[in-house]
């Protein structure tokens, strides 16, 4: 009983700190497709960007982690506008297939230029001694690390809700996404705005790229592995909608680290069956707009 | 004479239909030059075996992505389905007869095409996309935890196929492969070409333009869309079929998100919309990949990644297009 307890809570931790992951990649994307319902394809490429940026500042030039990733939220979110001015921007009134080429032939560029710049090995990450050891809670220990992203993961959901929520550029978001044109003639620059949503967007993708390294491993090939991930948190989450993101992250984060420890055979499959059955009963998504 | 006017109206649209319809002496070009490499590259049959079941494939993608516009990121799982249907049907049942085994992979392939297009095409957009994206990776996962049966990562083993018709031996250098390939391709082209020139075709491309004014006059646009899907899948199956006949061989690379993605590519860059775009496409991008990818891997794939961004801010029509486009500039400094 006492080992299936400590099985449970560790499959439920490990779980959570992926799901968070999971959401602070997703969110920049899921705002930034219910803004314009751009398919942005190459969103898994800037988190990885921000992986490569963070290793890169803490081996170049002594920066510690906790340092790196904001400096990879920045370098990621300033770089990304000028692929979008440049390149997203000619495409927002173009049919979805063009946008998904688009951003499919950056994610493939993306991956190439990784692979030649830093090698297909995998990028180890040094995290502080804080970090990488375990919490003795009394009655049992946990992994430090998987406790630290619950956290980071749980102010990230109050700041980014409060920043939805509370202030004037959340309002002007949710008022763009609810309704664009109604936004425009009020007086919203809607092009801006998206350009700045964008940006945000991509940068917390780079910041938790450079968290993910430590849980999801960083190779250039991150861009595409974990995609499709990110794809099914927004288009089941509903796009547009925090609150989605945060739930279908979760979930999908939970069973799929159960699904890899209690049936590692055929786990992924359900939650791609999943995935239809939702998208098929309800198709904007859980919390999205119909 | 009021009255004869609609009917000179309707001659006239005949006339333009059959006009389209008619073959245009260079589309003989394709099937000689198919025919002249078989002699030409004795030594390279293999690979034109693979182009030739890669055009198979990217066609079939073109009748519901070039004439339906329907958008899908998951038409490898039909490839798949074919590919495992007639691999499992000689590895595990025995039966090695190629064309039934063909027959075989086309059927499977279009029930699951039937039963998915059924269900998905209500759905437009990003829904959609990840729709099809969703139900070929569940494929692909199911292929993975049934290892026992299609072999997983390590390939499923043991295709044995008997000589076709009982008369022609598959020899070591693929002459038959490649001809056989090529029979096939033909005979399923004549049919493609036969559906978009069709009313059928010229309803699905109406689609494609305009979904509410085909609803709107009544055409019953899912049931259309529904079986072009389904008639693509089967195309999609039997080039899988192919592919499992011509390699002996078949992995979970069948049914990958990576193939999706490539015939995608394949289509695009030849352009979509034409029948003739599969063809380019396909032997540009498997005769660059043979050259290319051996040099240098990460140079290859960032090439692809250019070429697939340059060709949709500045050459959407594809390669066919620009030709097109060229062709008509030179005509014109001519005049």
């Amino acid at each position: 009983m006492e080992t299936t307890l400590n099985i449970a809570v560790g499959i439920l931790l490990d779980g959570l700190a992926y799901g968070m992951i999971l959401f602070i990649i997703s969110v920049g994307l899921s705002v930034t497709m219910g803004l314009m319902g751009f398919v942005n394809l190459a969103h898994g490429a800037f988190a990885m960007a921000g992986g490569y940026v963070t290793v890169s500042v803490m081996s170049g030039f002594g920066v510690p982690f906790l340092a790196a990733l904001p400096i990879a939220f920045v370098v990621v979110g300033a770089a990304s506008v000028v692929f979008e001015r440049l390149l997203y921007a000619p495409l927002y009134r173009a049919g979805e297939l063009d946008q998904v080429l688009l951003t499919i032939g950056l994610v493939f560029m993306a991956i190439a230029a990784f692979t030649f710049f830093y090698g297909p090995a995998p990028k180890p990450i040094r995290v502080p001694d804080a970090l990488s050891g375990s919490v003795d809670l009394g009655f049992r220990t946990l992994a430090a690390y998987r406790l630290f992203m619950v956290a980071v993961g749980a102010v990230m959901v109050t700041v980014l809700w409060f920043g939805f929520e509370r202030t004037s550029l959340g309002a002007k978001i949710r008022a763009a996404v609810d309704n664009r044109r109604m936004a425009q003639s009020v007086g919203i620059d809607v092009d801006r705005l998206f350009t700045l949503t964008f940006a945000i967007g991509s940068g917390l993708a780079a910041l938790g790229g450079g968290l993910a390294i430590n849980i999801m491993g960083l190779t250039p090939t991150f861009a595409i592995q974990y995609l499709v991930f990110f794809l099914i948190v927004v288009a089941v989450g509903g796009p547009g909608s925090i609150k989605g993101t945060v739930v279908a992250a979760l979930v999908l984060g939970i069973t799929d680290n159960a699904g890899k420890y209690l049936y590692p055979d055929g786990g992924a499959f359900f939650i791609y069956a999943a995935t239809i059955a939702i998208l098929i009963a309800k198709p904007a998504g859980l919390y999205g707009r119909e | 004479m009021a009255a004869s006017e609609p009917a000179v109206g309707t001659d006239a649209a005949a006339g333009f239909l059959l006009q389209r319809h008619r073959w245009h002496p260079a589309e003989a070009l394709p099937w000689l030059i198919a025919i002249a490499a078989f002699f030409v590259f004795p030594g390279h049959l293999a690979l034109g075996t693979q182009v030739l079941i890669w055009i198979l494939f990217a066609l079939s993608l073109d009748l519901v992505l070039g004439y339906a516009g329907i958008v899908t990121l998951g038409h490898a799982a039909f490839f798949g389905t074919g590919a495992y249907a007639a691999g499992l049907l000689s590895a595990k049942l025995g039966w090695g007869e190629p064309l039934t085994g063909l027959a075989f992979a086309g059927v499977c392939a279009a029930v699951v095409g039937l039963v998915s297009g059924w269900i998905l095409l209500r759905y437009r957009g990003l829904t959609l996309l990840m729709l099809t994206l969703a139900t070929t990776i569940m494929l692909y996962e199911l292929g993975n935890a049934r290892a026992d049966i299609t072999g997983g990562f390590d390939g499923l083993t043991g295709i044995a196929i008997t000589p076709l018709l009982g008369a022609f031996q598959y020899d070591l250098y693929g002459r038959t492969n490649y001809l056989y390939a090529l029979a096939v391709l033909f005979t399923l082209f004549l049919a493609a070409r036969r559906i978009v020139y069709s009313p059928f075709g010229q309803a699905i491309i109406g689609i494609r333009e305009n979904v509410r004014r085909m609803s709107a006059i009544g055409s019953p646009v899912h049931r259309r869309l529904v079986t072009i899907y389904t008639v693509s899948a089967a195309i999609a199956g039997i080039a899988g079929g192919l592919y499992a006949q011509s390699n002996s061989f078949v992995t979970l690379g069948a049914l990958s998100f990576e193939r999706s993605a490539t015939v995608l590519i394949i289509l695009i860059l030849g352009g979509t919309g034409r029948l003739y775009g599969a063809f380019i496409g396909a032997v540009v991008f498997l005769l660059l990949e043979d050259h290319l990818a051996k040099l240098s891997p990460a140079f290859w794939e960032f090439g692809v990644g250019l070429v697939l961004v340059l060709t949709v801010l500045f050459a959407r029509r594809g390669l066919l297009g620009l030709f097109e486009d060229s062709g008509r500039s030179i005509a014109r400094l001519w005049r």
